[in-house]
């Protein structure tokens, strides 16, 4: 009970400040937006998916998606870096209540925000064009994006844990998120790319998401659901682990 | 009762000893001052005790708990109020006591939460977001939010650092109404000897991680034998020279450019004083009334002012020692 409360007071505190922060929900809307109208129009008539019926604008719509989950999430985790520097860390451990549930409770905080960040693109992608899924569909592809932002909050709070400032932040940005994003299968089908960026492709956990949503959205992927929840899963208990295990040693 | 009972405890970081085996006991209901310059070892102390920090070795135990092997307990009973500042800047006043009620697993908190912003006048501010605070309100709601969990201690570290003369008159009075009408018992550490005085009960002082001197800080004062006559000149040693004679000193000590005697009657004898001085040249004569900084003065040889040089430069080895 004590534990379910601390979890929640943490989770709280991050909805709490998304909601309040209206200019960055928009701004983190701006690049997936761009990514969608631009990339996704400017390639559809040239680009024709092998072996699915789908345009190219179908097809990155869950990329895009796994995209905005996957940096929303990210910096949430990493968030963490500003609450020890603001010193509110510091409030939190002297409270009697176990590290782990404080993890805990920002790991789901930050995937409950990616998570709303993502159904915004979701939503967009249907005005510009995407056909709605059915319901489990629909259920689908957003078990998948939570599984997305609960895994990638925990790199961030592992991240975070080690940081000392945010001078590490464009780092990460640049040598962690676009790396992991471009190498996803998020704008290019995964078969028919040479073979050293295919296994590059295979061991990016955020594959297993982007052909999740892919799944769950367009019903075609390129690797079967279950393969890909359980990938995913796989890397998420590791995240938890690690971010959890990183968030213990962190000393004030 | 005794609320917190600390026997030979030592915490070292590296080769630098932080806290060098201290004992002390705090009664219920006092208001325990830690006097020391910077990097004494008093946050260090109050950090062991707030359960954050493991000491190397020695026991401690807060409300008759453990802070090495009960440290859920520990804390439930203490409201801590840091340093730094601790607030989320972002949310507002209501909203940083309501999540601090929350994570101490509160259930009515609303009137609590209105009760003591009240208390410490925050209530027309209630709903504003923390970071158009000044720096006083800032203080004041994070002694609020410490006593949200009506815990039976509070540890204020450096409750008036960085505030203005006036804002810091005002907490004094907050933090003497809160140990007369709450009965909480208040452990505080300072660097201002006016604070340590006005407020404690009982002084402890530390420097180098030792408890150097500790009692109430009249007892402290009266140790040092009456009042304090310092003669300012460039020639001290001669000073010195010529004052050891008198019989009647109690005191004598010498640090840059002053010479400082002590005695019962000062000022009745100040000018025999100058009489013995003969034609020694002399800047100034002044009377002093002894104040807490003198009874560290005579523990040390040193002012307060002096150690914090010195200690800055250990801190800033330990921070470079502690990033390799």
């Amino acid at each position: 009970m004590k534990a379910l409360s601390a979890i929640y007071t943490i989770w709280y505190r991050n909805v709490l400040k998304y909601f309040r922060m209206k200019s960055r929900i928009i701004g983190s809307l701006g690049m997936p937006f761009f990514f969608l109208v631009i990339i996704g129009f400017g390639l559809n008539s040239t680009i024709a998916i092998p072996g699915m019926q789908v345009d190219y604008v179908e097809f990155i719509a869950p990329g895009i998606i796994a995209m905005s989950i996957l940096f929303s999430s990210m910096f949430s985790g990493v968030q963490l870096v500003i609450d020890k520097q603001v010193g509110f860390l510091k409030e939190t451990l002297v409270a009697p209540v176990s590290r782990l549930h404080l993890m805990i409770g920002q790991a789901l905080g930050g995937a409950t925000t990616a998570l709303m960040q993502g159904i915004l693109v979701l939503v967009i992608s249907l005005f510009i064009g995407v056909n709605l899924p059915s319901i489990s569909g629909i259920l689908i592809a957003l078990l998948f994006m939570f599984l997305i932002g609960l895994s990638f909050t925990s790199v961030g709070i592992a991240f975070a844990s080690r940081m000392e400032d945010t001078h590490g932040f464009q780092l990460i940005v640049n040598f962690v998120l676009f790396p992991v994003f471009f190498l996803s299968g998020a704008l290019f089908p995964l078969d028919r790319i040479p073979g050293w960026l295919s296994f590059l492709t295979y061991i990016d956990p955020l594959t297993y998401g982007v052909e999740g949503i892919r799944y769950g959205m367009l019903g075609v992927s390129q690797i079967a659901p279950v393969l890909s929840f359980a990938a995913l899963g796989g890397f998420l208990i590791a995240m938890l682990l690690l971010g959890s295990l990183l968030f213990n040693k962190i000393k004030i | 009762m005794e609320l917190i009972k600390v026997e030979q405890l030592i915490k070292r970081f590296d080769d630098l000893v932080a806290v060098d085996r201290v004992n002390f006991a705090i009664e219920e209901g006092e208001i325990f001052g830690f006097l020391g310059p910077n990097g004494a070892g008093k946050t260090t102390t109050l950090s062991i005790l707030s359960t954050l920090l493991k000491p190397t070795s020695g026991k401690a135990w807060v409300n008759g708990y453990d802070v090495e092997t009960q440290k859920s307990q520990v804390r439930q009973s203490i409201g801590v109020v840091f340093q730094d500042p601790t607030l989320d800047e972002e949310l507002t006043a209501r909203e940083n006591m309501d999540i601090h009620g929350r994570l101490y697993g509160m259930k009515h908190r609303r009137e609590k939460i209105d009760a003591l912003l009240n208390l410490v006048e925050l209530d027309n501010r209630k709903n504003q977001l923390v970071k158009q605070f000044s720096g006083g309100m800032k203080r004041r709601l994070e002694i609020a939010r410490g006593l949200l969990h009506e815990p039976r201690i509070l540890f204020l570290d450096e409750p008036t650092l960085g505030l203005d003369p006036q804002t810091r008159n005002h907490l004094w009075d907050y933090i003497r109404e809160l140990n007369q009408k709450k009965g909480v018992t208040i452990i505080l550490t300072t660097h201002y000897m006016d604070e340590a005085e006005k407020l404690s009960d009982r002084v402890a002082i530390i420097d180098h991680g030792r408890i150097i001197a500790l009692d109430t800080p009249g007892a402290l004062k009266e140790q040092l034998g009456g009042s304090m006559i310092r003669i300012e000149s460039h020639e001290s040693g001669k000073v010195s020279e010529k004052l050891s004679g008198l019989q009647w000193l109690s005191n004598l000590n010498a640090h840059n450019g002053y010479v400082d005697v002590t005695l019962q009657n000062a000022e009745k004898r100040i000018a025999e004083v100058i009489k013995a001085l003969n034609d020694v040249p002399v800047e100034s004569v002044s009377l002093q009334i002894p104040t807490l900084e003198d009874v560290f003065l005579s523990y040390t040889g040193r002012t307060i002012r002096d150690q914090e040089a010195s200690a800055r430069d250990r801190i800033r080895q330990r921070r470079k020692a502690a990033r390799r």
